[in-house]
């Protein structure tokens, strides 16, 4: 459905995109993962045909969107980072506007408009002035726009930035709820989302795919690297030595305080069953052991340092990651 | 509807429920009213001291006494006004990331050009109807020649409608509805310095193209009540150019 080869993107001396390549299938939900400025809002554009890229090209559902720009704006439906709407409109007027310049057809766009204004939850506020709502609510009429015209493919930058914890639930099952009919590609910094919607996750970190994979094998791929960190109750000179000893074990570090110890483990190796057992039998009683949450940053590390070679391959960039 | 209709009602919308349109048609009514009062007042004053003075009654002639002065100064106030009224066209698009949804939908950006431009000529040309109410309360109390009066308000909406495309092409440059109406107060300032330029340089070539790309000698000639193709044409092409400028710039947009 999507089919991105070799593209890269110059804005003067600065790439912000270099070399990159990937195919969506029809139906998928994919999300670009990576830190603010790695070029996520920058290869969206480009998939929509609002920017060209400086090399390569982009195909969506068989048509390219520098020669048929036309035709893949009518596919694509594109929630910007920011929603584009016009303040002063109300939610009626607006998507009114919005199926107009889709080209919906006159006779069904009342109907289109019912439909996505129930879908969406905005029945409430149908009539009211959009520079009047809410965050939340604003958002959604966004994501109304872009699903208007029932376009097969979805674009979404950032859909649940700037949202309360209730309100990027309700947002994500939205777009749960659209997969299978659309082909959706989200971007997204939080880890956390992407594992729980997509089903495949393109990692781009300084303007070149670090890593595409499902959010499991990802999952499991960085869980080999996790840290541990144990609290004891009794501080016992010989555990640190000891520590050092369980097959697996890379490095043991003191934590904050003499009772806590951080543990560094080796790839492909969960020490946990061995590491109880241990300070079991030693008898200096575990309080707490706990495997470090990953943030995003861990994930670029892991995984930018993986690219050397000798490493445990993971994709390598500038490789056609087809999946 | 088709796509240039749809902007232009959307643009109309978004014009009558900002605050902006009516200050900004209240200022040049009261204006455009007061220079009319002023010119009659001043008319109907000498009138009365040549009667004094031959002691015959004489004939009022308001095409000179009152109308075209009235037509050049409006022009003055076009110049300042015009400016407020193209500045949101793009820029506000521009700032709020609107421009997205424009530029990833099925419309073509000369569309998208056109219905702006309609859409402020047709305020204009509402605003500027209002002011006919000028002469058809004067027609009651006064005869006077009608033709330079229906040519006069050719030239002004020729002229107002050169200027909002120099505001709309300013518009299009930047995302600071500020900086576009310097922007394009600017460009009409020098549009017209090149007149004055024109007439300093005297009767060479440099001279006559600088007169002849400046507005001044062709808004002079309409408001005169001469009829010339090649005033019509300049204020044409003037637009077409100001079209296909403001058409590169939304379009370059895209490429940065």
């Amino acid at each position: 459905m999507i089919d991105v080869q070799h593209v890269t993107k110059r804005y003067g001396s600065m790439t912000a995109l270099d070399d990159i390549s990937f195919s969506i299938n029809e139906g998928e939900i994919v999300a670009f993962l990576g830190p603010n400025g790695a070029g996520k809002t920058t290869t969206m554009r480009i998939l929509t045909g609002f920017m060209p890229p400086t090399l390569g090209t982009v195909r969506i559902a068989g048509f390219d969107c520098l020669e048929t720009p036309w035709e893949v704006k009518k596919h694509i439906g594109y929630l910007p980072e920011t929603p584009p709407l016009y303040l002063e409109l109300t939610v009626n007027e607006y998507l009114l506007f919005v199926g107009r310049i889709k080209r919906i057809h006159p006779e069904q766009l009342p109907e289109r408009m019912d439909t996505i204004i129930a879908q969406t939850g905005l029945a409430d506020v149908r009539g009211r002035v959009i520079g009047h709502l809410s965050r939340g609510y604003r958002q959604r009429v966004g994501l109304a726009q872009a699903l208007l015209h029932n376009p097969p493919v979805l674009i979404l930058d950032e859909p649940t930035t700037g949202l309360d914890p209730n309100q990027i639930i309700e947002i994500r099952d939205l777009i749960k709820n659209l997969a299978g009919s659309h082909t959706i590609i989200l971007s997204t910094h939080m880890l956390a989302e992407a594992t729980a919607i997509c089903q495949r996750v393109i990692i781009i970190h300084q303007g070149r795919i670090v890593a595409v994979d499902t959010p499991e094998q990802l999952g499991a791929k960085l869980r080999e690297s996790e840290t541990l960190s144990m609290t004891v109750k009794q501080s016992d000179p010989q555990l640190l030595e000891a520590l050092h000893h369980i097959p697996g074990v890379i490095r043991v570090s003191q934590g904050a305080t003499p009772q806590t110890y951080v543990l560094e483990t080796q790839m492909g190796r969960d020490i946990r069953e061995e590491l109880t057992k241990l300070v079991v039998a030693r008898n200096v009683g575990l309080l707490e052991l706990k495997t470090q949450p990953l943030t995003l940053e861990d994930v670029f590390k892991v995984l930018t340092q993986t690219d050397k070679p000798g490493g445990p391959s993971i994709s390598t960039p500038g490789v056609n990651h087809q999946l | 509807m088709t796509p240039v209709q749809t902007i232009v009602a959307k643009e109309l919308r978004s014009f009558f429920v900002s605050p902006v349109v009516y200050v900004i048609a209240a200022i040049f009514l009261a204006m455009v009213g007061l220079l009319a009062y002023w010119a009659l007042a001043n008319a109907s004053n000498q009138a009365l001291r040549l009667m004094q003075i031959q002691n015959t009654y004489a004939q009022l002639n308001l095409n000179d006494m009152l109308f075209r002065p009235l037509f050049r100064s409006m022009n003055l106030i076009l110049m300042i006004i015009l400016p407020l009224l193209t500045m949101r066209l793009f820029a506000e698009e521009r700032k709020l990331r609107t421009f997205e949804l424009l530029l990833t939908s099925p419309i073509g950006v000369n569309e998208i050009v056109s219905g702006k431009f309609m859409s402020v000529l047709l305020v204009y040309a509402g605003l500027l109807s209002l002011t006919g109410l000028i002469p058809i309360t004067l027609s009651a109390y006064a005869t006077f020649d009608w033709r330079p009066i229906y040519l006069g308000y050719l030239a002004l909406l020729l002229q107002g409608s050169l200027m909002l495309a120099i505001g709309l092409f300013a518009s299009a440059l930047t995302e600071n509805q500020i900086i576009a109406a310097f922007l394009s107060f600017g460009f009409i300032l020098g549009l017209w310095m090149l007149g004055a330029l024109g007439t300093v340089v005297g009767d060479t070539a440099i001279g006559q193209v600088l007169s002849y790309l400046s507005f001044t000698e062709h808004y002079e000639r309409l408001i005169r009540g001469l009829l010339n193709l090649k005033d019509i044409l300049y204020y044409l092409s003037g637009m077409a150019f100001m079209w296909f400028a403001a058409h590169q710039a939304v379009d370059a947009y895209r490429w940065k």
